[in-house]
């Protein structure tokens, strides 16, 4: 229970909200991470900076089978996603992509990554971190791929960054580009160079920077329909209130509509036209 | 001739207008589909894979993604867009992707008695300004909290109303009602809350709770014998009933301005007690109740070094030896001994 203001909104803070806070991240290593893991997971870090949290030490757990320390480090440090990265010989340079919901485990999935080129590989001048990255998704099969689809979702999850109303024209530099082609996974993040072009739009130029992963799809662990369903649902005041009797026709007109109770023509009381009035003769 | 020359000039400007749009237009079987809200763009169209073998794979994916992202800022820039402190910046709409929350909705706080009865009423809220003008300090204060506008606390003059006896401390008074509203009110919040939380709470008397000690039941009797017309006068005793010692003001103070005689017999006394030579303390029951106060301790000691070191060894029949001789100093040096005590410390 919390004895300061300060304390009292710091679990304000972390308390369920309508509007919800943006999603933090936490990625940390496995019992046997090696060099590709470890600097795969510090570009990861750097991407979502400042809304993720990198743990230096190892876990020893294993996501897909114990969970609950998994539920344990997101309950205290209050993220909704995780990275995990291991390695082993029969999964080599595993990456698990995770989000969760009330610090329960929603769904889980494991990538290998074949080739790795990470941030410090590529020498050129980055951006600053933070800035909100234009995400695209390429290739038919995140479209028809059941699990593609869960992926596509996981990932838009974990970059979208902060939600805002608007932003600014000149400062989407970043984009990251992942393209699903024969059974591999292919993440690229460039730069976006915005040069003139005749009209208003601006032509495009981009230059790679960030790190580049080509992933294959190994396991994945989906939560049931249920709790699906359950963590979808929206509040219903967030819902824009529906105004009732305005209608709108082909033209574009507005129409609103009034009720009126039944009137009773003997009692209504029109103008007075006192000349009009029958004298007593 | 002059209709030559127009022809030719809106041919040229309509080439010219092409030569721009080419530069930004990409070219796609399949339109893609955007979210503009969260930055994002969907493209359907199967990849070439022929192209993607052929030539360097990371050449084919920056140009795909060019056209993408070049169809994405096309998508961006319809936006409507405003200036902000010189920035041009786009609104962007309601993001379209449904993507889970992540905890649950919350649930509504139950509403307090008062705004259950503005519900029923129609009384809006109505917004007060922070500040309010104080004229006696001419400055604006706060409407209340420290060091607000009109402090009824703070007055040092307080007029006597006509229907109030001369004899009567206004100040008091104003304090004791402060008080008084101050209670009733953190009753009602307390009522709020257990009524939210669906917590029975009885109008009169002790609430009860799951292990009620002694002391507490003594008191729930007491305060319910007491709730009667007559505060209790005429109800009787149960057989083995006896009257609660510790019901009533724990210390009573005399009045400021009382009888001065009895102050100044006190003050005397008072003196007189301090010339006296007799001790104030009864030392025969200070050393007797140390002495049991280190029995007990002692006991309690042996029984739990009994219980552990028990099992191992028997330590027990010195260690019984080495206390009982430790206790024969103590009781030697007092006034009145008990003989048992005595009796230990000459051996």
């Amino acid at each position: 229970k919390p004895k300061t203001k300060r304390s009292k909104r710091f679990l304000q803070g972390r308390e369920p909200k309508l509007n919800e806070n943006i999603k933090k991240a936490m990625l940390f290593k496995g019992g046997n991470a090696n060099q590709t893991v470890t600097q795969a997971l510090k570009d990861i870090y750097s991407l979502k900076k400042p809304n993720a949290v990198m743990y230096k030490k190892k876990n020893i757990t294993r996501p897909f089978e114990d969970q609950s320390s998994l539920e344990f480090f997101s309950k205290k440090s209050d993220c909704s996603l995780f990275l995990f990265g291991s390695h082993n010989k029969k999964r080599p340079n595993n990456l698990v992509f995770g989000r969760m919901f009330d610090f329960h485990v929603l769904d889980m999935i494991e990538l290998g990554i074949e080739k790795f080129v990470s941030l410090k590989d590529i020498k050129n001048s980055k951006i600053p971190e933070g800035t909100k990255p234009l995400l695209i998704f390429a290739g038919d099969a995140f479209e028809t791929g059941n699990e593609h689809k869960k992926l596509k979702n996981l990932l838009i999850d974990f970059f979208r960054g902060p939600t805002v109303p608007c932003v600014r024209l000149v400062g989407l530099e970043h984009v990251l580009h992942i393209t699903a082609l024969e059974g591999k996974i292919y993440l690229r993040s460039y730069k976006v160079l915005l040069k003139k072009s005749g009209c208003r739009t601006p032509r495009i130029e981009l230059e790679e920077i960030g790190p580049s992963f080509d992933f294959t799809m190994r396991m994945i662990h989906l939560a049931s329909v249920d709790l699906y369903k359950t963590a979808h649902r929206q509040p219903k005041a967030l819902k824009p209130k529906e105004k009732k009797n305005i209608s709108h026709d082909v033209f574009g007109m507005k129409y609103g509509r009034l009720h009126m109770q039944k009137q009773d023509l003997f009692k209504l009381h029109t103008r007075k036209m006192k000349g009009l009035k029958r004298k007593a003769e | 001739m002059a209709a030559c020359s127009i022809e030719d000039v809106l041919a040229k400007a309509e080439r010219d207008e092409a030569e721009k749009l080419k530069s930004i237009s990409v070219h796609k079987e399949l339109e893609l589909e955007f979210d503009p809200g969260n930055l994002i763009a969907f493209d359907k169209n199967p990849t070439d894979t022929r192209a993607f073998k052929k030539q360097n794979k990371d050449a084919f994916l920056r140009s795909l993604a060019r056209d993408n992202t070049q169809l994405l800022i096309n998508e961006l820039w319809k936006l409507p867009t405003e200036r902000v402190e010189e920035v041009i910046v786009a609104k962007l709409p309601e993001p379209t992707t449904r993507l889970p929350r992540e905890k649950p909705v919350p649930k509504p706080r139950p509403s307090t008695k008062w705004e259950e009865f503005a519900k029923l009423k129609g009384i809006q809220k109505k917004k007060k300004t922070n500040l309010v003008w104080d004229d006696v300090h001419k400055e604006w204060k706060r409407r209340w909290g420290y060091k607000r506008a009109n402090d009824d606390t703070k007055e040092w003059l307080i007029e006597v109303p006509e229907t109030a006896d001369p004899n009567e401390d206004q100040f008091s008074k104003r304090i004791k009602a402060k008080k008084e509203r101050v209670a009733k009110n953190e009753l009602n919040r307390l009522r709020n809350i257990a009524r939210g939380q669906k917590i029975k709470v009885p109008g009169v008397g002790l609430a009860p709770s799951d292990q009620q000690s002694k002391t507490e039941l003594g008191k729930a009797i007491h305060v319910a014998k007491h709730s009667t017309a007559s505060v209790g006068k005429f109800q009787g005793n149960l057989p083995k009933e006896k009257a609660p010692k510790n019901i009533g003001k724990k210390r009573q103070f005399q009045p400021l301005i009382g009888d001065f005689s009895v102050e100044k017999q006190k003050q005397l006394d008072l003196l007189n007690i301090m010339d006296s030579k007799k001790p104030r303390i009864d030392i025969t029951k200070a050393v007797n109740k140390q002495m049991r106060e280190e029995d007990r301790q002692s006991g309690f000691q042996k029984r739990k070094s009994s219980g552990k070191k028990g099992r191992k060894g028997n330590f027990s029949g010195k260690g019984t030896a080495k206390g009982k001789g430790k206790k024969g100093g103590p009781g030697g040096g007092g006034g009145k001994n008990r003989k048992p005590r005595m009796k230990q410390g000459k051996r």
